[in-house]
């Protein structure tokens, strides 16, 4: 019992991860507190539906579309829209406040396109709908690949903040945006990598959901609640921080649900949340990036 | 900014004179109307946009259509006047709902108002209906309080039936197997933690045992969770025979997938709402066959099953299996109603509680104390149709295959 | 009190007074859009009471204002219905000082989402509470009060509010926020009760808008949480509060008045296509009127009057 609820948590867990450490990226790293996260997970969400279904191929394959796509359109959101923002912000709680709006707008907007395109209809699909025999539990093939894949890009991408200049490039910009120039770091671009990686992950995570989680063109702010939950335990900016928030939550909630009331996992989420915020405010894995 | 405040006040001034010069005698001026104005305000955003997508909105505007197709509303005359839609988006929210159809009601004028989607939302706005005169044809809401509502609300017509109606019906299935040995007696029931799924299972519990069910499990979960297996762990073991599910669509969705992971194969599976959504039955193929839910069609019925090749015509789409074709029906029955009172919505209402119409439904489709009573309350895929298994009496039932089969692996 | 004051007050006196007969000019639509406005200009200017001078973002509005309409509904058959409204006061009073205690000393995106967290998590407990305890989710309100009394009820106290707020504004604790806001530290040395000051400051905006939820709640018939804690209300007072520009008194009033009227409008006429334009109209407010409508106005005023450009980012807030 205890092998297969640790299991289960830990595999639901991985899904949180991975939703959440593109949103650490996007706001520990490029500042932006992006609303729209869910959205664009969403957004990616469809784009699995639409290439599995449509042209039958297969959403794993499909990656090689979608995150390249979720990182274009990163990219191109940060250049038109958060660029000037950051230019004219005074500090970091205008800045805070101005993304905050924008991105609040673009949710708006992402949204009404989706719905327009694909109505409000519940959409959901089969993939890799399997058992997987682990430690004699029945774990789920789709929700696994959830798992494997957080722990793979958790592990490259913190093998790539902390391994490379680039890397460090990055950090230094999350740490202090205004002395990283004075070390002949391109801000501007970095924060515009950071946020474009961001919208890779959150497309790889759209697509591993679209595999076993019904969704609506209205049900990205869900995600963008999880993850920012799972941003703030993890400690802003910190790759394995939302990893492992993510993985904890997971398992809390499988825990709660097993042997507490699995009418109060989410009750539990935000009590924990709200703890962790109370104990520790900068997160349980500190600040720093990396 | 003032003067657009002005002229909104003269506006609103100057239509309720003529509201009180003209609201009576409006019926008077039919015929030299060139439209009839019908309106609605539905979630065509927020929480709510997915169920208002799948049972109502498609219904309305392929009701429009039909009726535009064939020249219009007829009246009593013969007359035929075309509609005319004013739609407004509630975005899910009570009180935008409730402006939203006092918009309709003292600003538009509409002649007809279709109701909105959700138990609350059209117990939200029961009390302007009544206010304006306007006949309520509340489909998408489960209530077991329609009969006082019924009394309350003089022209509300309740199409669903009640948490009770759909619980008992369950609970005669479950003890006919078990007493015809196919099951034991033993049931796990969870449910979600919003007004219908707590309807049900507050109605379940006494029902299952009256019928002599044993409730072994018992809990209910938050809506939008994602994750069941920590719930189906614990029922695998727990030796129920039945497994019944007061769930939303996208926790059915899920719970159905994740049965087939953990290879959970109760003999009788009862899944709540989106179990009779197409989608359902695209995702699952023939792991669908025998899973059990609220409503069902008879699939001998010829206007039904037109009904539902037209729907996916139109609106690109099939109906769901359970509140499609009622709002269908129901608007079907305002038709004939209005073709055979005209436009006054008094002579309307009354048409509509004591005539017999003719829909997709039946041919003879009526209210009963205001409510409509002839639903299947259980239903149950069988070769890839959706099909009303209770009441079994009721003609036009399909005999319930149990056990239900085992998961069919791909 | 000098001669302007006097003035201000008498014509804020004639518009309360102007505004209470509205109801009888205008059908009963605009007595319904009027509720609305009113009710979003209440939550605004209550949530800029606190958020504004201490530059708090909160995103509990609706926890408090669900927490209004939930008691309503629990207590609509057992308590007479002006007591009702007290009891609903008292109980998002007392929710406000423990959250207040408990959260005031997070600061800025920490604050934001603790309070996000903070109404989703009342959310799940009155649900799990009335699952497993009372056996019902949906509570059903047929109190006797028309569309005109509600009107009636949000004017007061949105009268009320507002006088409240204007009061803040002159007093020593409105010039201590104003430290506070600029700088924590100075304040200290000031010898101000930081802690003091925004846990009366949060509490008395709370319980305004628990107060409207509560007056709000029998429009709707049936309350359930999903209905009562609505997300959407956050988000939306917040966006009104800074489109106006919440460091001002009318701040609120002139972003919730517009967007209001300019929701209505998209939702008639585009009801398909909504939340485009929503969201459009959104990210362009964020890069035409960064500061906020009154800001803007009065940028513009500025330079009418000088007849020389004033730039944007010198006039201070």
């Amino acid at each position: 019992m205890l092998v297969t609820a640790l299991l289960s948590g830990l595999v639901l867990g991985g899904t949180y991860a991975l939703v959440a450490m593109g949103l650490t990226l996007q706001y520990g790293i490029a500042r932006i507190m992006n609303l729209a996260y869910g959205e664009m997970i969403i957004s990616a969400a469809f784009l699995a539906y639409v290439i599995y279904t449509g042209y039958g191929i297969n959403p794993v394959l499909g990656l090689l579309i979608t995150i390249p796509a979720g990182f274009a359109f990163g990219y191109v959101i940060y250049g038109v829209m958060m660029k000037p923002l950051v230019a004219r912000a005074r500090d970091k709680a205008s800045l805070e406040i101005d993304s905050i709006l924008a991105t609040f707008g673009l949710l708006f907007v992402i949204q009404g396109v989706l719905l327009v395109t694909f109505g409000a209809n519940f959409t959901s699909y089969n993939y890799l709908n399997v058992a997987v025999e682990l430690f004699g539990t029945n774990v789920a093939a789709n929700r696994l690949l959830a798992l494997v894949l957080a722990l793979t890009v958790g592990g490259a991408l913190y093998l790539l903040l902390t391994r490379t200049l680039w890397g460090t490039a990055l950090r230094a910009v999350a740490v202090s945006p205004a002395s990283a120039p004075l070390v002949g770091i391109d801000v501007n671009k970095a924060a515009r990598y950071a946020f474009a990686i961001g919208g890779g992950l959150a497309a790889a995570g759209g697509v591993v959901i679209s595999m076993y989680q019904t969704f609506t063109a209205t049900s990205g702010v869900v995600f963008t609640m999880k993850a920012l939950i799972v941003v703030i335990m993890g400690g802003v900016g910190n790759v394995v921080g939302a990893l492992s928030a993510g993985l904890i939550l997971g398992v809390v909630e499988t825990f709660v649900a097993t042997y507490v009331d699995p009418g109060l996992t989410l009750a539990a989420t935000y009590g924990i949340f709200l703890a962790v915020l109370l104990w520790r405010p900068s997160g349980l894995f500190g600040r720093r990036a990396g | 900014m003032k003067n657009l405040l002005r002229r909104q006040i003269l506006r609103t001034m100057a239509l309720a004179v003529s509201t009180l010069a003209f609201g009576f005698g409006g019926v008077a001026s039919a015929q030299e109307r060139t439209s009839v104005k019908i309106g609605y305000a539905v979630s065509k955003t927020g929480p709510n946009a997915g169920g208002a997508g799948i049972t109502t909105i498609p219904n309305y505007e392929l009701w429009v259509k039909d009726v535009n197709d064939a020249g219009g509303l007829e009246m009593p005359d013969g007359k035929k006047l075309p509609i005319e839609v004013v739609e407004y988006d509630d975005r899910s929210s009570s009180e935008e709902v409730v402006r939203a159809v006092e918009r309709l009601a003292a600003q538009d004028e509409v002649d007809f108002i279709l109701p909105p989607w959700s138990t609350g939302f059209n117990l939200a706005v029961a009390p302007l209906f009544d206010r304006y005169g306007y006949p309520q044809l509340a489909v998408s809401s489960v209530t077991d309080k329609a009969p006082d509502f019924v009394k309350r609300w003089k022209k509300s017509f309740w199409m669903l039936g009640g948490g009770h109606d759909y619980a008992e019906a369950l609970a005669k299935v479950i003890a006919d197997a078990s007493k015809a040995g196919t099951i034991n007696n033993k049931v796990s029931m969870i449910s979600v933690a919003d007004g219908f799924g707590i309807d049900l299972v507050t109605a379940a519990r006494p029902a299952f045992e009256e019928a002599g069910i044993e409730v072994v499990y018992d809990k209910t979960y938050p809506a939008g969770t994602t994750d069941f297996s920590p719930i189906l762990n614990e029922v695998m073991s727990n030796g129920a025979d039945t497994f019944v599910a007061f769930s939303y669509p996208p926790e059915t969705f899920a719970l159905t997938q994740q049965a087939q992971v953990a290879d959970f194969n109760p003999k009788i599976l009862y899944l709540g709402v989106g179990t009779g959504f197409p989608i359902f039955a695209k995702n699952n193929g023939a792991n669908a066959e025998g899973i059990m839910s609220l409503g069902g069609v008879d699939p001998r019925n010829e206007a039904n099953n037109a009904y539902r090749k037209r729907h996916e015509e139109v609106t690109g789409k099939a109906p769901d299996y359970w509140g499609s074709v009622i709002t269908y029906a129901s608007l079907q029955m305002l038709q004939e109603a209005i073709k055979r009172k005209g436009l006054d919505r008094d002579a309307v209402s009354e048409e509509l509680s004591t005539g017999t119409f003719k829909t997709v439904l039946s041919d003879e489709t009526k209210f009963e104390d205001n409510q409509l009573r002839q639903l299947w309350w259980t239903g149950q895929w069988q070769n890839g149709v959706f099909v009303g298994i209770a009441p079994e009496d009721r003609p036009g039932a399909s005999k319930a295959t149990l056990p239900r089969q085992a998961w069919k692996k791909n | 009190m000098n001669g302007k004051t006097i003035l201000a007050i008498a014509g804020f006196i004639a518009t309360i007074a102007a505004l209470a007969f509205v109801p009888f000019v205008v059908g009963p639509y605009g007595v319904t859009l009027m509720i609305g406005m009113l009710g979003y200009v209440v939550l605004a200017t209550a949530w800029a009471l606190f958020s504004g001078p201490t530059r708090y973002v909160s995103l509990a509005t609706v926890a408090f204002f669900g927490v209004g309409a939930y008691t309503v509904a629990v207590f609509s058959e057992s308590i007479p219905y002006p007591l009702l409204l007290l009891v609903a006061a008292g109980i998002g009073l007392g929710v406000a000082l423990v959250v207040g205690i408990a959260t005031l000393r997070l600061a800025g995106v920490y604050f934001v989402i603790f309070t996000f967290g903070l109404a989703e998590l009342i959310r799940q407990l009155v649900t799990w509470y009335e699952v497993n305890v009372t056996g019902t989710l949906g509570r059903y309100i047929f109190l006797p009060i028309t569309p005109e009394g509600i009107y009636w009820q949000l004017l007061a106290l949105a009268a009320i509010t507002f006088a409240i707020a204007w009061w803040i504004g002159r007093s020593r604790i409105g010039l201590a926020l104003r430290v506070i806001g600029d700088d924590e530290v100075v304040a200290v040395h000031c010898g101000i009760n930081i802690t003091g000051v925004k846990l009366a400051l949060f509490g008395l905006s709370c319980t305004i808008i628990t107060l409207v939820g509560a007056i709000q709640a029998p429009r709707w018939t049936y309350v359930e949480p999903s209905i009562a804690f609505n997300p959407t209300i956050s988000f939306l007072t917040l966006i009104m509060a800074l489109l106006g520009g919440a460091h001002r008194l009318t701040g609120p009033l002139l972003g919730a008045v517009p967007l209001f009227l300019m929701f209505e409008w998209l939702s008639a006429n585009f009801p398909n296509h909504y939340s485009i334009f929503l969201g459009l109209i959104f990210i362009a407010i964020v890069f035409v009127l960064p500061r906020g409508v009154l800001a803007f106005i009065e940028e513009r005023w500025t330079l009418w009057r000088r007849n020389e450009p004033v730039s944007g980012r010198t006039a201070d807030e």
